[in-house]
C-alpha cells in the first residue's frame, strides 16, 4: 500500500521535527509530486533539519549548498579541470549532482548563480563544456530564503519563483513542541541514528501512484473557477497561469494520496492552494507575495458547486 | 431560457461619448447575413431584376466588410443609398402604397440595416425585419419550399439573436439551441393553425393576386394555341377517384365548347345556363374529388359528363359545367361523371344551325373535298364514316411543332403540310363535317392525365390540353369524335409523349427514359398535393369538421378563444414541467446533495458556498455529535461519488437512503 509508506515516513519525520506535521506533509507532498520546495522563514526554525530529515529517511544522496553573493555557477554545477596525464579536460561534478539539494539562503547569490540552479531544477540536467549531463533521480531541491533580512540580497524574480511547486513557512514551534525540543536529545544526533524508512523504489511508486489519483470533472471545474477568480481579481497584478493550474492539481493529487484517497477532493485543492499560489501571486504595486489572509479570502470567494 | 440569455448579455458596454468600434462579431455577422439571404432568396423571384441585384450587392458588401473586419460605411453614404433606393422603388412601381413597393422597400431597408449595424439594438431590429420579410413572402407564394425556407430563415434569425446574447458559444451549440427554441414553438404554432378562427378564402390571397394572368385554356382556339400549352408541365388539376379510374379513352375533361368559326379562330358562343344539365345521366358512374388550380375562368373542366353535384354548379346548353364566378384560388369539388350518357338527343334547331355555319372565302379545297365525299349520298353517319376513312388514309402526322399556316389554315393542313397538333385535327375535321352538312363543333379541354403511383391521384397538366370534335347524329345526339386519334391513337391511349413521332424533342419531364426523374416528380407532386390539401386547404369548413370530430359541436369564436387559451395554458405548463424535469434529471447526486444541504441549513448549519463536503461533514459532526457518524458517512460517500472515479446508480440510491434515514433532533 503506497499510502502506508507515506504514513511510515511521516511518523518517523514527526518524531524528529516536533509539532510540524502539516508542514512535513506539505513538503512530502511536494516531493511526491516531483516538485521543488521553497521554505521561507527565519533562521533557526529547522529549515535545514527538514532537508536532512528527508534525505536521511529516504536514503537520498544529500548535498547542501550555502548560497553567498560570491558563489559562481561553476561552484554548484562543477568545473572541467585539465588532466596533465591524459591531456584532456576532465569534468569534476559540483554539489548539484545529488538527489536532494538544500540550497540555503538562495536569495543571497547573484542572479547568474540563481538561474544556474533554477535551470537545473527545471531541466533536471546541466550543460557543461558543451556536454549535457543528466542529474540523478529523484532530484529534489529544498531552497530556503530569509524574508526578514533583505539587505544585500537578490530576490528571486516571479518567473523563477514559478519553478518551485510549493512554498511553505515553518514558523515557531508550539509551546509543548518547543519544550520537548529543548528537553530532548540533539536532533542531528537523533537523525544520525535513524535508518531510512522508505527506499527510493518505494518513493518512485508513490510518485507514480500520485499520477493515477482521480481528478473528476467536477474538480476540474472547481480548479478552473479558482484560476478564473485570480484572473478576475483586479487587486492582483496578474492571475495564475495554466502552469500554475497544473501545479495545483499535481500538488492536490499528492496530498490526496498522502491522505489515503484515490481521488482529489476540493478540500485537497484548498489545502495546497495557499502554498502553490502564494508565491505566484502578488498584489498590484507590491512585489512581495500574497499574504495568507488574502489567499483565504480568494478561496472563500469561489463557490463550490 | 432564451430571455435569460438575452438579458444576461444586454447591451455591449459602450460609453455614449466614444465612437464605438464595429460591435458585430464575425459569428453574429455570419448568422445575420445567412438569415437575411435565406429570407430574401424567395422574394427575388417576384422582384424586378435591378432590385434583386441591388440586394445581392448590398449583402455581398456586408459579407466583404465582415470578412475584412472593416467598420460599417459612413452614415451619410448609407443615407444617400437609402434615398436612391427609395427613388428607384418609386420609379419602378409608380407609387409607394401597396404590397409590392412596400415589400421591395422593406427588402432594401433590411440590406441597408445590415450595413449600419453598430450596436445590439441594430441587430435586433434587423432580425425583426427578417421575421417580417418571412411573412411577406406568403403574399406571393405559399408552396412547401417557400414555407421550408421561411422556417430556415426563422431558425437562422433566432441563431443570430443567440449569437448576440452569447457571442462565445460554439456555432453548433447555437444552431442546436435555436432548433430547440423553434421546437418549443411548434406545438403553439400547430395549435394556432388548427384552432385560430379561419377566414373564408386563402388567408394570403389579396385582391391584386386574383387578376393576374394565368396560363391555361382560353375560350378561343386557333392553330398553335394549344400546342403552346403542350410543353407546359404546370398542373391544371388533380383528381382523386374514390372507386376505379375510367379507362384512358374515357378521360375527356370538358372545357369550353367552340362553335363559331371565322376561318381561322374558333370561339365560344353564348349559351343559356341552367341549374341542371339538359341530359339525364346514365350508364357507368365515377366519383372523384377534383382539386382545381386557379385559372381565372368559370369552367370547371369536369369529366364528361357531370351530373348534379354538391357545389352550386351551372350547366351550359353545350353541356359544360360552370362555376358561379371565375376561379381565383385552388378549390376542391366533389364530382361525379357518367361517361356513357347520351347528350343532345333533342337539340334545338338554332344550335344545330349554328353548328353548320362556315365562313365564306376560306378553305375552298376542303369544301370541295367535303362535296366529293358527300356525293355518294347516304345518312350523316355514312358521311362521317367516309370522312374518317379519308382522313385515316391521308397520312397526317401528329407533332408538337406544327408549321405556321396561312389564310386557308385547314386546306394547308390537310393538303400541303400534313403536320399538326390536336387543334389542327379538330378544326379540320369539324370544318369538313360542317361542309358535308353534318352539325359539328369543337370541344376544348384536357384529355388523359397521369396516375401518380405515390398517392394514386390522377394528375392532369397543361400539356394534357386537347381539342376534339362533337358531331350531331339524329337519334344519337352529340357523338364525340377525336380526329387526333385517327393519326395518333397513342395520344388517347398513352398520352402526348407516346404519340409524338420518333426524334421529336420532348420537354425534359416528359421523356420516357428518365424514369428516376419522373419518379422524383411523382413524389414531389404527391408531397405538394398533400401540402395543398392539408395545410393550404384547411378552411373554415374543415376546421368545423375537425372540431366536430373532436367533440366540439358549437364553433363560435368564444368557444375557439376558450379552447385556444386552455390549450395554451396546458402547453405552457407542459413546457415548464419538462424544463424542471430536465433540470432535476440532470444529476440525481447533485439533487440529493442540494436537498441535504438545504435541510442542514434549515437546521441551522448552512454550508458555506466554498466549503468542501468533507470539511462540511466535519463541521456538522462537531455541531451535532449524536449524528456525527451518520453525517460523516453521508458527506464522505457524497465526496467519493462526486469526485471519485466510479459512480454507480446503486451508490446514489444508498446515499439517498442514508440521507432519508438521518434524523435530526
Amino acid at each position: 500500500m503506497p499510502d502506508r509508506h507515506a504514513d511510515r515516513l511521516l511518523e518517523a519525520a514527526a518524531r524528529i521535527i516536533l509539532g510540524k506535521e502539516r508542514e512535513l506533509r506539505l513538503a512530502f507532498a511536494c516531493l511526491i509530486a516531483r516538485g521543488h520546495l521553497l521554505v521561507e522563514d527565519l533562521p533557526g526554525v529547522g529549515k535545514t533539519t527538514l532537508a536532512h530529515v528527508f534525505a536521511r529517511l529516504l536514503g537520498l544522496q544529500f548535498q547542501r549548498i550555502q548560497f553567498t553573493s560570491d558563489l559562481l555557477p561553476a561552484d554548484i554545477v562543477g568545473v572541467s579541470v585539465f588532466d596533465r596525464e591524459t591531456s584532456l579536460f576532465r569534468f569534476h561534478p559540483g554539489p548539484l549532482f545529488a538527489q536532494l539539494i538544500l540550497a540555503d539562503e538562495i536569495n543571497r547569490a547573484t542572479p547568474k548563480t540563481q538561474s544556474a540552479l533554477l535551470e537545473a531544477m527545471e531541466e533536471r540536467q546541466v550543460t557543461a563544456d558543451g556536454r549535457t549531463l543528466t542529474l540523478p533521480t529523484p532530484f529534489f531541491v529544498i531552497a530556503t530564503q530569509n524574508p526578514a533580512n533583505q539587505i544585500g540580497t537578490f530576490p528571486l524574480p516571479e518567473s523563477q519563483l514559478d519553478r518551485f511547486l510549493m512554498r511553505i513557512h515553518l514558523g515557531y514551534p508550539g509551546r509543548a513542541a518547543e519544550r520537548a525540543l529543548l528537553m530532548g536529545e540533539d536532533r542531528r544526533r537523533l537523525l544520525e541514528r535513524q535508518n531510512p524508512v522508505l527506499s527510493i523504489d518505494e518513493l518512485r511508486a508513490l510518485q507514480h501512484a500520485a499520477q493515477d489519483v482521480t481528478v473528476a470533472d467536477a474538480l476540474i471545474d472547481y480548479v478552473q473557477a479558482l484560476l478564473a477568480a485570480t484572473r478576475a481579481d483586479t487587486a492582483l497584478a496578474a492571475g495564475l497561469s495554466p502552469r500554475a493550474g497544473l501545479a495545483l492539481i499535481a500538488a492536490a493529487r499528492a496530498w490526496a494520496l498522502i491522505e489515503g484517497r484515490d481521488h482529489v477532493l476540493p478540500e485537497d485543492v484548498q489545502t495546497v492552494f495557499p502554498h502553490v499560489a502564494g508565491h505566484r501571486l502578488h498584489l498590484a504595486g507590491d512585489a512581495r507575495g500574497l499574504p495568507p489572509a488574502s489567499l483565504q479570502r480568494l478561496l472563500q470567494s469561489v463557490a463550490l458547486r | 431560457m432564451f430571455a435569460e440569455r438575452v438579458r444576461r448579455a444586454g447591451e455591449p458596454p459602450l460609453s455614449p461619448g466614444t465612437l464605438p468600434a464595429p460591435s458585430l462579431t464575425p459569428g453574429q455577422g455570419l448568422w445575420l447575413l445567412a438569415a437575411a439571404a435565406v429570407t430574401l432568396a424567395p422574394h427575388t423571384a417576384y422582384f424586378p431584376p435591378w432590385l434583386s441585384g441591388l440586394c445581392t450587392l448590398l449583402l455581398g458588401w456586408r459579407a466583404w466588410l465582415s470578412w475584412q473586419r472593416q467598420p460599417p460605411p459612413h452614415r451619410l453614404l448609407l443615407l444617400a443609398l437609402t434615398l436612391a433606393s427609395a427613388v428607384g422603388v418609386r420609379y419602378a412601381f409608380g407609387h409607394f402604397f401597396g404590397k409590392d413597393p412596400g415589400v421591395a422597400l422593406l427588402a432594401l431597408l433590411l440590406c441597408l440595416k445590415l450595413l449600419e449595424i453598430r450596436r445590439a439594438r441594430d441587430i435586433r431590429s434587423a432580425v425583426l425585419l427578417c421575421f417580417f420579410m418571412q411573412l411577406a413572402i406568403f403574399f406571393e407564394d405559399q408552396s412547401l419550399p417557400v414555407a421550408a425556407l421561411a422556417v430556415c430563415g426563422t431558425w437562422l434569425a433566432i441563431v443570430a439573436l443567440l449569437a448576440l446574447a452569447d457571442p462565445n458559444a460554439g456555432h453548433r451549440a447555437q444552431l442546436r439551441t435555436g432548433a430547440l427554441l423553434l421546437g418549443h414553438g411548434m406545438p403553439f404554432m400547430l395549435m394556432l393553425f388548427l384552432l385560430f378562427p379561419r377566414v373564408q378564402g386563402p388567408l394570403w390571397g389579396l385582391p391584386a393576386d386574383a387578376a393576374s394572368a394565368r396560363s391555361g385554356l382560353s375560350d378561343t382556339m386557333s392553330p398553335g394555341s394549344i400546342s403552346d400549352l403542350g410543353e407546359s408541365p404546370e398542373i391544371a388539376f388533380r383528381a382523386e377517384f374514390t372507386g376505379p379510374l375510367p379507362e384512358p379513352a374515357a378521360r375527356y375533361w370538358r372545357g369550353p365548347v367552340l362553335t363559331q368559326f371565322d376561318g381561322r379562330t374558333w370561339r365560344t358562343s353564348s349559351s343559356p345556363e341552367s341549374a341542371t344539365p339538359s341530359y339525364t345521366p346514365a350508364g357507368r358512374r365515377f366519383d372523384y374529388r377534383m382539386t382545381l388550380e386557379p385559372h381565372n375562368q368559370r369552367w370547371l373542366l369536369a369529366l364528361d359528363f357531370p351530373g348534379p353535384a354538391a357545389a352550386a354548379l351551372r350547366f351550359s346548353s353545350a353541356n359544360q359545367a360552370l362555376l358561379p364566378r371565375a376561379l381565383q384560388s385552388r378549390s376542391r369539388f366533389e364530382l361525379s361523371a357518367w361517361p356513357d350518357t347520351p347528350t343532345g338527343l333533342h337539340e334545338s334547331t338554332v344550335v344545330l344551325a349554328a353548328a353548320l355555319t362556315l365562313p365564306d372565302g376560306y378553305n375552298p379545297r376542303s369544301r370541295e373535298l367535303a362535296a366529293r365525299l358527300t356525293a355518294g349520298g347516304g345518312s350523316d353517319a355514312a358521311v362521317l364514316e367516309r370522312v374518317i376513312a379519308h382522313l385515316r388514309g391521308s397520312d397526317l402526322t401528329y407533332t408538337l411543332r406544327p408549321p405556321l399556316l396561312g389564310r386557308h389554315s385547314v386546306d394547308e393542313f390537310l393538303f400541303d403540310v400534313r403536320r399538326g397538333f390536336c387543334e389542327h385535327f379538330a378544326s379540320a375535321f369539324t370544318v369538313l363535317m360542317r361542309a358535308a352538312g353534318v352539325p359539328a363543333r369543337v370541344v376544348a379541354g384536357y384529355q388523359g392525365g397521369e396516375v401518380n403511383p405515390i398517392d394514386g391521384n390522377l394528375v392532369v397538366r397543361q400539356s394534357d390540353a386537347h381539342a376534339w370534335t362533337e358531331v350531331w347524329l339524329a337519334g344519337r345526339g352529340w357523338v364525340r369524335v377525336d380526329p387526333t386519334a385517327l393519326a395518333a391513337p397513342q395520344r388517347i391511349a398513352a398520352g402526348l409523349a407516346a404519340a409524338l413521332p420518333e426524334g421529336e424533342a420532348l420537354p425534359l419531364m416528359m421523356r420516357q427514359d428518365l424514369g428516376w426523374l419522373r419518379d422524383l416528380r411523382h413524389r414531389w407532386d404527391a408531397l405538394s398535393n398533400a401540402w395543398n390539401q392539408r395545410v393550404l386547404g384547411y378552411n373554415p369548413d374543415r376546421q368545423r369538421e375537425l372540431l366536430a370530430r373532436l367533440g366540439f359541436a358549437r364553433t363560435d369564436w368564444t368557444m375557439l378563444v376558450g379552447l385556444l387559451s386552455g390549450i395554451t395554458v396546458a402547453l405552457l405548463g407542459a413546457l415548464l414541467a419538462w424544463a424542471s424535469w430536465q433540470r432535476r434529471a440532470r444529476d440525481p447526486l447533485e439533487r440529493n446533495w442540494q436537498a441535504f444541504c438545504s435541510r442542514m441549513a434549515r437546521a441551522g448549519h448552512p454550508r458555506a458556498p466554498w466549503e468542501g463536503p468533507m470539511d462540511y461533514g466535519l463541521r456538522l459532526a462537531a455541531a451535532l455529535p449524536q449524528q456525527a457518524d451518520a453525517l460523516l458517512e453521508i458527506t464522505t460517500t457524497y465526496a467519493r461519488l462526486r469526485y471519485g472515479a466510479a459512480r454507480e446508480r446503486a451508490d446514489i440510491r444508498a446515499l439517498k437512503r442514508q440521507m432519508d434515514e438521518l434524523e435530526l433532533r
